[in-house]
């Protein structure tokens, strides 16, 4: 019996410490595919169309990997995720990289051993309520006793206990699997409160029968900057994806556009943008890319701020406003150091 | 052993290895022995190495830290600044807590279900056959969710109970049945309230006792001594007295409704019962089966011999049949009880927290110690299963054919 525990666990052990020493770049090239782990579902993040076809702004930065590494946009294998398994999936080389609104925390940069590449959303958590029960503040004495329907395995909810904490007013968590499982239980009535990333929280809300009937508390009691992630230890490989994100927000920041992007490729009066687009410089060759990396990965659905648009932004059913995910030329906080 | 074997006749040659009967058997089970070590060695250097590679490490000082969440129904002590240890605990107990309810509920579903499966009457046949094939022939899982799901769309939601005119009301004023859970009544134990639970006691005590006495008179003497109203009136009476007698020492909490739930009383929630009633039928369903089989496998003429002596149907059952079917029954329904245990690690999918959700769930994800986690959990359920393979084992081998 001893031996069968020992063998499963060097089993889960073996498979979880994978291919961690050969290059992830070499490896992805090799492979033709680049496997990119993503959420189960999440509306305007990542979620497959009515043809199956995954769609979202997190699956936009996979995509433009993807076209950067292997010219190809649709060499991908997503690989869905739910809070629980995604970092297991990443430490065993399941996944190349996890683009799935992961929250950027120091243990997990540090204990984990992952390597965030950056941030392509601010967010916080907030809390969505019935509009019948009349609450307007997470804060208010009236929440005491509530029950709190909570994604497990999230920064969510340790934020919750520390909140509730804070007030000094008590709760019922009710722990689900996934943010779609969560919401059918708080549309159930088994929760009050659902409380998430707000940006999740908008998403599922416009994905509701009746939006007016659900309102979004104006507390927010954490930072939540979420972003791509890889391996520790393979820097060629982080260096790729961080690279590939900065494409996307410095093209915005200089004004490429998926409209005009062939155009000034062909060599523009600014120097930057001839760097990030190949027509000078040799930035590709250092990633050991070719020159034109980042116009390929541009191309495939705009820059950062095409792609907030054109998957959660206001003109969506999400309907996120930029607000501190506007460009810091804009006073947001999205920047990218320089293409130099 | 091996003195007396060389010292028969003929000298030892490695060639009989192989080519010996006596000796083959251990030549092949030295060597997959040899195997499995080499293979566990392969498996164990690849997990240290590929650790190292990656900069980690085992290591279990995470149980010490503190956990950071709430845990729902808590039978301990526990807040969010407790540790990891603790919420493992809670989870355990949690566990621990539907296998028993779900081990009780499901032997006596299945026992009732086994004996009315082979009832004369058809349609009481019938339908323990549909219960039968339906409930074994679906996965738990899927039942856990479908009851759940009834739960909370039947049973109104706490708010239901709020205002003037109510669309829901209480049973009694007692028991509330919501969609989250039920809420029923809690003792209170006031002064002197020891003396009533004493006496209770001792009425249980005195029960067994008279019913010994009647199956001493039984076998002695062969009269039969009705122990039914007696055993009822002992159960009653003198702790009802005593009650009185002391001017009601112990109280009812009453559930109440405050905010968006009830508080007081004792609280049910949804997922456990959810949880308990999914894993109690599905399993009773297969218990039906090993009951109904145990009581095939006792001979007709045990059944034949017992109707001529003159016995009623249920004595029949009870007294004849039914203990020479245990011995058919147990053995199986020790791995039922086991696949309980097992089940309920399923638990999450209704947000019950057990071991599997506390410690293969919110810790593992919070600390990331997956293998360190995934390590205790399989020792917490071997653990467990062994111990309950132990105490019934004791108990088949009290059941056993005696043989005098």
């Amino acid at each position: 019996m001893k031996k069968t525990i020992f063998f499963g666990a060097l089993a889960v052990a073996g498979l979880a410490a994978g291919i961690v020493s050969a290059g992830t770049l070499d490896d992805v090239k090799a492979r033709g595919k680049l496997n990119c782990g993503v959420s189960t579902g999440v509306p305007g993040f990542a979620q497959p169309d009515a043809n199956g076809v995954w769609q979202g702004f997190d699956i936009a930065v996979c995509r433009a990997v993807a076209a950067a590494v292997l010219n190809d946009s649709d060499a991908i294998e997503f690989v869905p995720t739910t809070g629980k398994t995604r970092f297991t999936s990443l430490a065993s080389g399941e996944i190349d990289m996890l683009a799935r609104n992961t929250t950027w925390t120091m243990s997990r940069d540090v204990d984990l051993k992952f390597e965030f590449i950056g941030v392509n959303y601010y967010d916080g958590q907030g809390f969505m309520v019935k509009a019948s029960t009349g609450i307007t503040s997470a804060k208010s004495p009236d929440i005491d006793g509530v029950t709190v329907c909570i994604q497990t395995g999230t920064t969510t909810e340790l934020n919750l206990a520390d909140h509730f904490r804070s007030i000094g007013m008590s709760y019922e968590p009710l722990p689900v699997e996934s943010g779609a499982e969560a919401v059918t239980q708080y549309m159930a009535g088994a929760c009050d409160m659902f409380t998430t990333d707000r940006s999740a929280l908008a998403a599922r809300r416009a994905n509701m029968e009746t939006p007016e009937d659900h309102v979004l508390l104006p507390e927010i009691i954490s930072k939540e900057p979420l972003g791509p992630l890889v391996r520790h230890g393979d820097n060629d490989w982080a260096d790729v994806v961080r690279w590939t994100l900065n494409a996307l927000i410095t093209a915005e920041e200089l004004g490429v556009t998926s409209a005009n992007i062939e155009e000034m490729a062909k060599g523009t009066n600014n120097p930057e943008m001839n760097r990030l687009l190949g027509s000078e410089g040799n930035l590709g060759e250092m990633l050991n890319l070719d020159a034109d990396w980042a116009k390929r990965a541009i191309s495939v659905a705009g820059n950062y701020g095409e792609i907030f648009e054109a998957n959660i932004g206001s003109g969506t059913i999400i309907g996120l406003a930029r607000g501190v995910n506007a460009m810091w030329t804009d006073g947001g906080l999205i920047y990218s150091p320089p293409f130099r | 052993m091996s003195t007396s074997i060389s010292s028969e006749r003929e000298t030892f040659r490695l060639s009989m290895l192989l080519n010996d009967k006596r000796y083959r058997s251990y030549t092949f089970q030295a060597f997959a022995l040899f195997v499995l070590i080499c293979v566990v060695a392969y498996l164990g250097k690849n997990l240290v190495e590929n650790l190292a590679a990656a900069g980690l490490n085992i290591s279990y000082g995470f149980l010490g830290e503190a956990s950071g969440y709430d845990i729902n129904q808590r039978l301990i002590e526990y807040s969010s600044q407790s540790s990891h240890l603790r919420a493992a605990f809670v989870g355990i107990l949690n566990t621990l807590l539907v296998a028993f309810l779900g081990c009780i509920t499901a032997t006596i579903l299945g026992i009732t279900a086994g004996i009315l499966r082979l009832s004369n009457n058809w349609i009481v046949a019938k339908l323990m056959s549909i219960y039968v094939e339906i409930f074994r022939n679906v996965p738990v899982l899927i039942w856990i969710l479908i009851i759940n799901s009834i739960f909370l769309a039947v049973l109104p939601q706490p708010r239901a109970f709020k205002g003037e005119n109510p669309e829901a009301s209480m049973l009694w004023d007692m028991f509330a049945f919501t969609g989250r859970g039920i809420y029923a009544p809690k003792p209170l134990f006031l002064e002197g309230s020891v003396v009533v639970v004493g006496t209770f006691i001792l009425s249980i005590l005195a029960i067994f006792a008279l019913r010994r006495y009647a199956r001493h008179k039984l076998y002695s003497e062969g009269r039969l001594i009705n122990t039914l109203w007696p055993s009822l009136a002992l159960f009653v009476i003198p702790t009802v007295l005593i009650f009185y007698a002391l001017g009601s020492p112990i109280g009812l909490e009453y559930p109440e409704l405050k905010g968006f739930n009830f508080k007081g009383g004792i609280y049910a929630r949804g997922g456990l019962i959810s949880l308990w009633f999914a894993l109690s039928i599905y399993t009773g369903a297969f218990i039906a089966e090993v009951v109904r089989a145990g009581i095939l496998s006792v001979n007709e003429g045990q059944t034949e011999a017992a109707a001529a002596l003159g016995l009623r149907p249920n004595f029949v059952m009870n007294l004849v049949v039914l203990p020479q079917a245990l011995r058919v029954i147990v053995p199986p329904l020790i791995s039922f009880y086991l696949n309980i245990t097992k089940n309920s690690s399923l638990a999450l999918a209704v947000g019950y927290m057990d071991i599997t959700g506390t410690l293969g769930g919110i810790t593992l994800n919070q600390t990331g110690r997956a293998i360190e986690a995934i390590l205790l959990l399989m020792l917490f359920y071997l653990i467990i299963s062994l111990g309950i393979s132990a105490i019934m084992n004791i108990y088949n081998r009290s059941i056993m054919l005696k043989e005098r």
